[in-house]
């Protein structure tokens, strides 16, 4: 029976060294985020200097832990727990691979590798910092990796051993082999992690007592890193939801849903703010706040999905001994760091003045708007559970609620961005700003009425969207092309700065899907019916006919599979194949629905079951505009890249004396 | 991610959120009970509309309102009836009574009180353009300006 091969030995070895290679890295943590900050505190460019290489150390440590436990997946080891617990050995090898962070373990240490990549690349582009800011940023730093490292080694170590190894493993959860799973995850920590280095930032300038331009010049790269790898993990989540679900929802206002959405807006707020205290040294402390605040966000949004505390769709390996580590990881760091920022906030004096109207003030307009709507997103996900252990009662806050009592806050966000975003630094002419933006205005009430009095009768919704989406993207483009100067040319258009296409290209994005969102609300078109073999049968301008169902077998499902012949007036669409799968070893159904993307408006199949007259029940959806959601994320996504290319953030990095007077105001 | 998992996971029987033989005659009637559904969760479900369900208490559910709602229940009356027999667990937007308030009044308060933080520290920055405009230039800036003259 136990026979040992020489590849066993191998993988077992493998197996022990990625756990030895973790406990390593906790060490190393220990002493990366003791010993710099000490130097630090004493000028010992010595002991600072310990910082640089054990950030590096210790992401190449955390990097073979974790590609040791991806190992154990890809052979199949089953003598570890988690594999026997969430893979199977005739699963799909993408599915093995992305199962390593598709179980509750194996997400944190994905979790803690992301912590120390972002360590390592402080180190590794930190070059001009000052030394004593660059190792109090490392040290803060590692210090969360510490935390991690505990939680994962003590309450949820993936290099659990079985002592009697199964045959085979329990495979992972169906609606999870999927490409979503090998994206969707590892984008979303990215962000919420990424906030980890504005966090860092924040209380290394805290301990420091100085914040300045610079300051803004060095966070701001990492918050907008932080907010481009959410909306892109944010955006897959949803694009999942939408294909997989089998009724294409794209949003259901579920906590963890919330719990990523909560960081998303902080950060927004932060980035902007950055500009400010960057450019005009002003509103230092609340952005130290607001970075405190985000990362405290990320913070509560694992606790959320880790402790179970309240339910969701999403609970998954859900234990309250790990929650209340979490909680106590939570308030350790965010109690710490606001206990530091209300001891020392008073040092930083804000330098800039500006006028009532002005760009400056556009912002503060910006970060309450961002901030509140956070904030009320948070109450309606923490009320059920306030209200259950205060008042006794037992209630929901769902879809509706947030619907009703959040969206009213991106509305104003929405009026408020094209003028606020044109108004000069320092002091500006409301009424100036606003006529340069009159065609823009008048174009997108005369859209909004056009088809208000095009769709007859039906909401207000799709009007409301499409005048908010056309406000924000035509008033982006007007605000670019002023930016050539007055006599525009589109030669200097392309020599505009990055930070200046970034802003134009993410405004045009959020007004994208704002638009997307109302108009797939309120123009959507559902059939559902008992369709008949060989009979066509329309919805909207799509004329459809069941051919066949036929069952196939896949390489770990059973599955169900309809041909659906497709026509759009007369033409044919081609054949779409909804699907119907069962996953005998996880005994889950699942659909596969079946989507024709286009330009416009998906059409969206799904296959139901046999009715006793040989029909089948099929759903058939028509949803308008339901890829410019996702467009304007990529727009959004992709505006704080071509940011993030901005000179002066390259300057900013490779300097080795940071230039003490701010960026001029242009 | 994890939202997937549950979705199925609590129901065994592959069946889909509002059937075919469910949906009543009258467009009107079942536009009511569609928009009315939206707002009611699924008990055994996590998080989920009885409009999105497919669990079969969602389709009891379904039918029951569609029963009401035939009978000649105003929407108001229809919702009343399942949330006396269900509590108010299955209303997916809390009502607005109670200690519920603090939950709708949450936002607006918080508005209110960063648009005053806000306002209060805008007033507060544009007097100093004030002063700033009056100095013209700040000590340092005198100094420096002399250093430039003098050289």
């Amino acid at each position: 029976m136990v026979l040992v091969t020489q590849q066993d030995y191998i993988r077992g070895m493998i197996t022990e060294l990625g756990h030895f290679a973790l406990i390593l890295a906790f060490l190393v943590a220990i002493v990366q985020s003791i010993v710099p900050l000490i130097g630090a505190a004493k000028r010992w460019v010595g002991w600072m200097g310990v910082a640089e290489p054990a950030a590096i150390v210790q992401f190449l440590l955390v990097s073979f832990s974790f590609g040791a436990l991806v190992w154990a997946f890809v052979t199949s080891d089953f003598s570890l727990r988690v594999v026997v617990e969430n893979s199977h050995s005739a699963k799909p090898m993408l599915y093995k691979i992305s199962g390593t962070w598709g179980n509750h373990e194996g997400s944190m240490l994905l979790w803690v590798l992301i912590v120390s990549l972002f360590g390592a690349m402080a180190a590794f582009f930190g070059g001009g910092l000052p030394p004593t800011l660059k190792a109090r940023v490392l040290s803060v730093q590692s210090m969360i990796a510490v935390a991690f490292f505990a939680f994962i080694l003590f309450t949820s170590n993936p290099f659990d051993r079985l002592i009697v190894a199964p045959f085979d493993g329990r495979d992972l959860n169906p609606l999870l082999q999927d490409p979503g799973l090998a994206f969707h995850p590892p984008f979303l920590y990215l962000g919420y992690v990424g906030l980890s280095m504005a966090f860092s930032f924040a209380v290394a300038a805290l301990i420091e007592g100085r914040v300045d331009a610079a300051w803004g010049r060095w966070v701001r790269p990492w918050t907008l890193a932080a907010w481009i790898f959410l909306t892109i993990g944010i955006a897959l989540g949803s694009w999942w939801a939408y294909y997989e679900l089998g009724w294409g929802g794209f949003w259901f206002w579920d906590p963890v849903e919330n719990a990523s959405f909560m960081p998303w807006l902080l950060a927004a707020a932060l980035l902007h703010s950055a500009i400010v205290v960057e450019k005009r040294e002003a509103l230092k402390s609340w952005t130290i706040l607001l970075a405190i605040i985000a990362f405290g966000f990320s913070l509560i949004g694992t606790f959320i999905v880790r402790s179970g505390l309240l339910t969701s769709v999403h609970a998954f390996a859900n234990d309250p001994e790990r929650g209340v580590f979490i909680l106590i990881i939570l308030v350790l760091f965010i109690g710490g760091a606001l206990t530091l920022f209300a001891a020392r906030a008073q040092a930083m004096e804000a330098k800039g003045v500006f006028s009532v109207v002005s760009r400056e003030s556009a912002l503060i307009l910006n970060n309450i708007l961002l901030a509140v709507s956070c904030f009320v997103v948070f109450f309606g996900t923490m009320w059920p559970m306030v209200a259950e252990m205060a008042f006794d009662r037992k209630l929901s806050v769902g879809a509706p609620f947030f619907n009703a009592a959040f969206t009213p806050f991106m509305v104003a966000l929405g009026i408020a961005l094209p003028i606020g975003s044109m108004l000069p630094w320092k002091r500006g002419k409301l009424g100036k700003t606003a006529y340069s933006l009159r065609y823009v205005f008048i174009l997108s009430v005369a859209l909004a009425l056009l088809v208000w009095v095009m769709q007859t009768g039906r909401s207000a919704l799709g009007p409301i969207g499409l005048f908010l989406g056309a406000w924000i993207t035509l008033g982006a483009a007007v605000d670019l092309w002023s930016r050539t100067g007055r006599k525009g040319s589109i030669q200097r258009l392309f020599r505009l700065p990055g930070a200046d296409w970034g802003k134009a290209v993410a405004h045009t994005g959020l007004g994208v899907t704002i638009f997307a969102i109302a108009g797939l609300t309120a123009w959507e078109v559902e059939d559902i019916r008992v369709a008949q073999p060989g009979q066509p049968f329309e919805v909207g301008q799509f004329t459809l006919t069941l051919e066949n169902v036929r069952d196939v077998q896949g390489p770990n499902y059973f599955s169900t599979t309809a041909d659906v012949q497709v026509e759009k007036s007369g033409r044919s669409m081609g054949t779409l194949h909804p699907e119907k799968r069962n996953y005998p070893v996880a005994r889950m159904p699942t659909t596969e629905a079946a989507i024709d993307y286009r330009f416009w408006g998906d059409l969206y199949v799904v296959i139901g079951d046999q009715q006793a007259d040989g029909g089948w029940v099929m759903r058939t959806y028509i949803k308008p505009l339901a890829n410019w959601i996702w467009g304007g994320c990529i727009l959004m996504a992709l505006g704080g890249l071509l940011s993030l290319t901005d000179r002066r953030f390259r300057v900013a990095a490779g300097a080795r004396k940071a230039p003490s007077s701010g960026v001029p105001a242009e | 991610m994890k939202r997937l998992i549950l979705i199925f996971a609590l129901i065994a029987s592959p069946l889909f959120a509002v059937q075919p033989d469910e949906v009543l005659e009258d467009p009107v009637l079942e536009q009511r009970a569609r928009d009315l559904s939206t707002g009611l969760r699924c008990l055994v479900c996590r998080n989920e509309s009885i409009d999105e369900s497919n669990a079969e208490l969602a389709r009891d559910l379904r039918l029951l309102l569609r029963e009401r709602l035939v009978a000649g229940d105003t929407d108001e009356e229809a919702v009343d009836f399942i949330v006396d027999r269900y509590g108010e667990y299955v209303l997916l937007k809390p009502t607005v009574t109670g200690a519920n308030l603090m939950l709708w009044l949450a936002g607006p308060i918080m508005l209110l009180i960063a648009a005053v933080i806000g306002w209060s520290f805008l007033r507060n920055r544009s007097q100093a353009v004030g002063t700033e405009v009056k100095d013209g230039l700040s000590e340092a800036e005198k100094e420096r300006l002399r250093q430039i003259l003098d050289d």
